[in-house]
């Protein structure tokens, strides 16, 4: 456990340069700014890692990287999504606070590859306290000759800056996140152009996740071997997974991908007060619901996850026990996505209106004969209709609450009360 | 007016970004304004900004009106902003927020009498293994209790 992002959790002062560099870090970018690591050195060992990006989405890193017109002229960015705000999710918050000179060194390492001498790392406006972590980190980076520059006469140019949000789930939407940081609202972009070609100031750009950013110093440190072997097929490496809701000992906890959702449980302590288990939302609020009886038997990896019938997401897993009414969670979710919608898709702005208003009514004991369909074929309208992924995010759990829940919404708009709460 | 003060603060974010991009700086631009003018934005001061950042009027009305972390009506000296999503409903938040707004004798979106504080509701704020959690101001509180919430409310002044 803990033994990448996590690893100097322990120590005094582990944020500190000191604290980094005695546990190799910076080891790898000195090595470059020597050129004794090239890019090409880089990508394979994060394809032979098999990192996926952290964020949510999966995608392998490396491959993604490689993907980049690196040897083309002209400007190009890499970018940070720290923009974390997915209910349940709140890994990259600790990540900045406790592991900043990670975060830096994976993004100057992928300046380097990506032939990109600029920076930006997006954190969320409400996060100042790990801003102003991470700026201090920065401001050691440079004091210590490792940002800026011909760095260390090496002729490799990198500068790192912040840039801070305020208060927007959809900047973590990479095209959104672009959008913001070049002083507008955050709207989705319309893909292709994709950011590899058309990214931040039209120049090509790389997005990644900070947990992605943060694991690349050691992954290249200790071989992309050793990082895939502590997982599993398909999901190399360990991940941090945010396990809140109905556990003895909510945290973060980074271990091995394809750990099992028991042994998960237990490191939470199990279910607080030894409540019983009745449902999970396996990697963050966008992610579909899974009953107790299928997660008993799940592996914690992109394949395990899914088999289960789910996504890992961003690894936010939300535990919940049978006093749990699924109706007002499902409701207060679509109050979430309502709020967060950007607007600017019709199926996205009126459709999760309207799944809130429904839903609000049935909670409200005001629910109508005919409103599940009528969620169900909202939903289903919202759904692959939207430039971006948060029309999806905000479609899917309903669909899946309403398949292993059923009988709760059909309770609470006969009887206008909770089946679980009465 | 914007101040020199806030003048300075801007142009450092201004120079983090590309030459004539200093548009870029427009969400810092607002918070900073905002800060020097009792937590509120007006037409005014968001043409200040314009102004001051090259842009037209609408674009910055567009950033100012999008993203949530701006005001348009007063605010207290403090504002609580209380995280009422999942992780955080799960582990009580409604019963805690309904706790602090009989305390102050305020509902979520008002401000005490005093102009002290203001209590507003929040999607999530990224500390779910912290639930239930608020932020006042700039800072986290997490792991909230009906005795912490009355501890932590008592000492604003």
């Amino acid at each position: 456990m803990n033994e990448v992002c996590f690893k100097n959790l322990t120590k005094d002062q582990c944020w500190s340069l000191k604290t980094y560099e005695d546990s190799g870090g910076y080891s790898v970018w000195r090595k470059i700014l020597k050129g004794k690591f090239t890019s090409e050195q880089v990508i394979d060992e994060l394809k032979l890692s098999g990192l996926r990006g952290r964020g949510g989405a999966g995608f392998p890193t490396g491959l993604k990287w490689s993907f980049m017109p690196r040897h083309s002229d002209g400007q190009k960015y890499v970018v940070c999504n720290s923009d974390e705000g997915e209910p349940g999710t709140c890994k990259d918050r600790d990540i900045l606070r406790f592991n900043p000179h990670a975060v830096i060194e994976g993004m100057a390492i992928g300046g380097f590859v990506m032939n990109a001498s600029v920076g930006y790392n997006y954190i969320r406006g409400e996060f100042m306290e790990p801003f102003k972590r991470f700026e201090g980190a920065l401001e050691e980076a440079y004091k210590a000759g490792l940002l800026g520059q011909n760095i260390n006469n090496s002729s490799i140019n990198f500068d790192l800056y912040t840039h801070l949000g305020a208060g927007a789930y959809i900047c973590g939407e990479e095209t959104a996140l672009l959008e913001s940081i070049e002083g507008k609202k955050g709207q989705p972009r319309f893909k292709p152009p994709f950011p590899a070609n058309v990214g931040l100031f039209g120049k090509p750009t790389t997005i990644n996740n900070t947990e992605s950013f943060a694991s690349v110093p050691e992954i290249l440190r200790c071989g992309g071997q050793w990082f895939a072997d502590i997982g599993v097929e398909n999901s190399g490496g360990c991940k941090l997974f945010s396990v809140s809701g109905h556990v003895t000992n909510p945290a973060n906890f980074e271990v091995p991908m394809g750990i099992s959702f028991k042994d998960l449980l237990e490191m939470a302590g199990g279910m607080r007060d030894g409540a019983k288990l009745k449902a999970v939302i396996p990697g963050g609020s966008s992610t579909p619901v899974l009953t107790a009886e299928i997660v008993m038997n799940m592996t914690m990896d992109y394949d395990g996850i899914e088999k289960a019938g789910s996504m890992l997401g961003a690894g936010s897993v939300i535990i919940m026990n049978e006093s749990t009414c699924m109706v007002e969670v499902l409701t207060r979710l679509a109050h979430f996505y309502y709020d967060e919608s950007c607007g600017q898709c019709t199926p996205c702005r009126e459709g999760t209106g309207w799944l809130y208003r429904v839903l609000k009514r049935i909670t409200d004991g005001n629910g109508r004969k005919g409103d599940i369909d009528l969620l169900l074929s909202v939903q289903n309208k919202i759904m692959g209709n939207t430039i971006c992924a948060l029309g999806d995010a905000a479609a899917m759990p309903v669909e899946s609450f309403l398949r292993n829940f059923r009988e709760e919404f059909e309770y609470y708009i006969k009887h206008r009360k909770s089946m679980v709460k009465g | 007016m914007i101040s020199i003060r806030a003048k300075n603060q801007i142009d450092v974010w201004i120079a983090k970004y590309p030459k004539d991009r200093q548009s870029s700086a427009v969400m810092q631009a607002l918070k900073i304004v905002q800060a020097e003018n009792e937590n509120i934005l007006s037409a005014s001061t968001i043409q200040e900004v314009a102004d001051y950042l090259d842009m037209p009027g609408i674009a910055v009305q567009e950033v100012a009106t999008f993203y949530e972390n701006y005001n348009y009506k007063k605010v207290g000296k403090y504002v609580i902003r209380f995280c009422h999503n999942i992780s955080c409903m799960l582990n009580g938040a409604d019963d805690l927020i309904k706790h602090l707004e009989n305390k102050l004798g305020v509902k979520t979106g008002e401000v005490t009498l005093d102009g002290l504080i203001s209590v507003k509701k929040v999607e999530c704020l990224g500390a779910c293994v912290g639930a239930p959690m608020f932020q006042i101001n700039e800072k986290y509180f997490e792991n909230l209790t009906i005795d912490k919430i009355d501890k932590i409310v008592d000492n604003l002044k």
